[in-house]
């Protein structure tokens, strides 16, 4: 499904990340862990289509083709999702208005007719059930003052309505505290099928005791340094990064 | 015969338009006599607001003053049914209608109508000879009155305008709506005076709509007094929706009683030119002011609003607020003032202008300014000049929605706030649809005040 190769890519003239290679296939959930700074994020900015971050070598192909060469906008017609760490607060938008837009371009771009008001009532009414989201949030403006629990819901709340193909969620687990992280992480799970995959960036292990990956990387000064199983999540959280660090600064 | 039309076209000679004012048959009140003469001096004296006076400082009058335009001193004799020509085609705004064309009272010398419960409504004209008492009393009364001399001309030179008279304990059911038409072969210069009386515990909704209909040049000084008595309320919806070759310049002042409450929102979609006088007085403690503003403009547009609002006595609220979107070489202005007075303890004031720029060309001067002589008051301010927030935009464009239409969304979003505040439903609705139709780079104008030819009807 996802096949990056040699990725380098720059933020105002630094390097950030230096040679990324990594598959996922479909039915597959990669975490990927590091230290802060290590280029998780900016990995997840490239894959979205962030024109702050430049490619400057390297391929990603997405089903075959060319990612990068895809707008936001098209890149998500095509069945990405990037749940965001930060969610941006969006003053006069409605919720509603807000997923209504997204779910009929998506559906125009596939040549299907905009759904029926009916229709997406029900939608909203099912998925704000799966990820248990308070009901007067979507009849409020996009993610403004919402706590940041609720942001984080409204990200999974938000890939729920739209069923990427692949999703990214980058360190959806920050400032979340138990409750709602086994919340969103069910969230996850139930949207989990053999056709559609995941990348899971976090910063800690206690998401990944809920969402299981099939492949854990440790990202790096911008490199995946060690790619194992989940069992690699563990051995990080009882060694730390410094021991990562140890071993490739050497 | 009253009914004669008489144009002049000359540079702007006020002392001339003056006399022939005067000269004008017509039947005007012995009282009006005295004060248009009053007025007429202090202008002479006065003259147009200058460069030296801060509150015009980016506006250029003079230039705008010595274009040539026709000027009416009687209401003309059209040859068609305004009624045939225009209907409101907003669904479900049921409404009291009053039309000015071209600044006078369509309906010409006809009494006023009396409504159910006592509220009248009609000609400017028509009132002072009619209602006397009333119309003596509060006009030309309002302290802020004296404040530049396009007031004093307006004064001197009115003709005619619309009045409304809510009387005591009333609550006027359906809201008064006033349509502007600007309908004329020739550049136009008009000078409507208009008064809005609320009575003690009166109620009233008020829709003004500008439309100038031909493609002339006009341009317009109005003034507006509304006298809002004890415990009334009012709710007042502006919609300035004009074109390019039209310009216009209105005086608004509040006067507000002891625990009244006054709601304002002013949408300007859309005027060559367009100036805001926007005078509160608060003189009764517990009442309250909210003064809302939304202004799109691109091309060479002017849109200048000023407020200033006179906490005079303790415990009262206002609110002003005002937003705006700027494209192409569109020029803006907000100049805010809030006055707290000495005695006028306990005051809430709050006022606030949010502005976007879409391009490098688009000006905005803003200037909010509180001057607090009480020292127990809440008070605040502030104003923001920016962009687009991109990072918003990515996150709307990361969900599937194109680039385009999600800044369409951020803008849309952006005004929501001001046109959420209108509370009759039908035309925030047509308002909120007219907004999104501009901020798509559409002309937004209801089908029926769209442009008419002027030969076809004979004008």
């Amino acid at each position: 499904m996802l096949i990056i190769k040699d990725l380098h890519a720059e933020i105002d003239g630094k390097e950030i990340l230096s040679g990324i290679n990594l598959e996922l296939k479909a039915g597959e959930i990669h975490a990927i862990m590091g230290p802060n700074g290590s280029g998780k994020s900016t990995l997840a900015a490239v894959l979205s289509g962030r024109d702050l971050v430049s490619v400057t070598k390297g391929t990603v192909l997405y089903k075959g083709n060319n990612l990068l060469e895809m707008s936001p906008e098209k890149r998500a017609h095509a069945g990405i999702f990037l749940g965001f760490q930060y969610p941006i607060e969006i003053p006069g938008v409605s919720m509603i208005n807000f997923m209504k837009t997204a779910i009929n371009e998506q559906r125009k771009a596939k040549g299907l007719e905009p759904i029926k008001p009916s229709d997406f009532l029900k939608l909203m009414r099912d998925k704000k059930a799966l990820v248990d989201m308070d009901s007067s949030l979507t009849s409020r403006s996009v993610n403004e003052g919402f706590s940041g629990g609720e942001k984080k819901r409204n990200e999974i709340f938000q890939m729920a309505m739209l069923e990427p193909v692949l999703a990214i969620l980058d360190e959806t687990d920050s400032g979340l505290d138990i409750d709602a992280l086994r919340t969103v992480a069910n969230g996850v799970n139930k949207l989990k099928t053999p056709e559609n995959a995941c990348i899971v960036i976090t910063h800690y292990q206690r998401l990944l005791d809920y969402i299981i990956p099939d492949r854990v990387h440790v990202l790096y000064k911008g490199k995946i340094v060690k790619s194992s199983g989940k069992e690699l999540a563990l051995e990080l959280e009882e060694k730390g990064y410094d021991w990562i660090k140890k071993e490739n600064d050497k | 015969m009253n009914e004669v039309e008489t144009y002049r076209n000359h540079k702007f000679d006020f002392e001339n338009l003056f006399n022939q004012s005067e000269k004008t048959n017509g039947h005007v009140a012995p009282f009006l006599k005295t004060v248009r003469k009053n007025a007429a001096k202090t202008f002479m004296k006065k003259g147009l607001p200058g460069k030296s006076d801060e509150s015009y400082k980016y506006l250029q009058l003079d230039s705008l003053f010595s274009q040539e335009y026709s000027y009416r001193f009687l209401q003309e004799i059209v040859h068609f049914d305004i009624n045939h020509v225009f209907r409101c085609d907003i669904p479900n705004l049921n409404t009291h209608l009053i039309i000015l064309l071209n600044g006078f009272y369509y309906g010409g010398k006809d009494r006023l109508i009396e409504l159910p419960g006592g509220v009248k409504y009609g000609s400017m004209l028509q009132a002072a000879v009619e209602m006397p008492g009333v119309f003596q009393k509060h006009f030309s009364k309002s302290t802020a009155i004296k404040t530049d001399g396009l007031v004093d001309m307006n004064t001197a030179l009115s003709r005619d305008g619309f009045f409304i008279y809510v009387p005591k304990n009333t609550i006027a059911g359906k809201p008064i709506q006033v349509v502007n038409l600007i309908l004329s072969a020739k550049d136009l210069f008009l000078q409507p005076r208009n008064m809005v009386v609320l009575e003690e515990g009166a109620g009233l909704e008020l829709v003004v709509c500008d439309h100038a209909l031909s493609r002339k040049r006009s341009l317009s000084n109005s003034v507006t007094e509304t006298i809002v008595g004890e415990n009334a309320k009012l709710d007042f919806t502006v919609l300035q929706n004009d074109h390019n070759f039209a310009s216009q310049i209105n005086y608004h002042f509040i006067v507000q009683e002891k625990d009244s409450r006054v709601d304002t929102n002013t949408i300007s979609l859309h005027g060559g030119l367009i100036r805001n006088n926007h005078y509160v007085k608060l003189n009764g403690t517990g009442a309250q002011n909210y003064l809302g503003g939304l202004y799109l403009t691109d091309k060479d547009q002017y849109l200048d609003n000023y407020v200033f609002v006179d906490h005079a006595v303790p415990n009262c609220y206002s609110e002003q607020f005002f937003k705006g979107v700027l494209d192409d070489r569109a020029r803006g202005v907000f100049n805010g003032k809030i006055l707290v007075r000495q005695d006028a303890q306990k005051t809430q004031a709050y006022q606030k202008n949010n502005s976007i720029l879409l391009t490098e060309d688009a000006r905005m001067h803003t200037k909010p300014q509180l001057e607090i002589y009480a020292d127990d008051v809440k008070c605040s301010h502030g104003a923001t000049v920016g962009q687009i927030n991109e990072e918003a935009i990515f996150y709307l464009r990361s969900r599937g929605i194109p680039e385009k239409e999600a800044r369409l969304m951020m803008m849309y979003g952006f005004t929501h706030e001001v046109i959420s505040k209108i509370r009759i439903n039908s035309l925030r609705e047509r308002i909120e649809d007219f907004v999104q139709r501009r901020l798509r780079g559409e002309l937004a104008k209801c089908d029926n005040c769209s442009m008419l030819d002027t030969n076809s009807l004979r004008l």
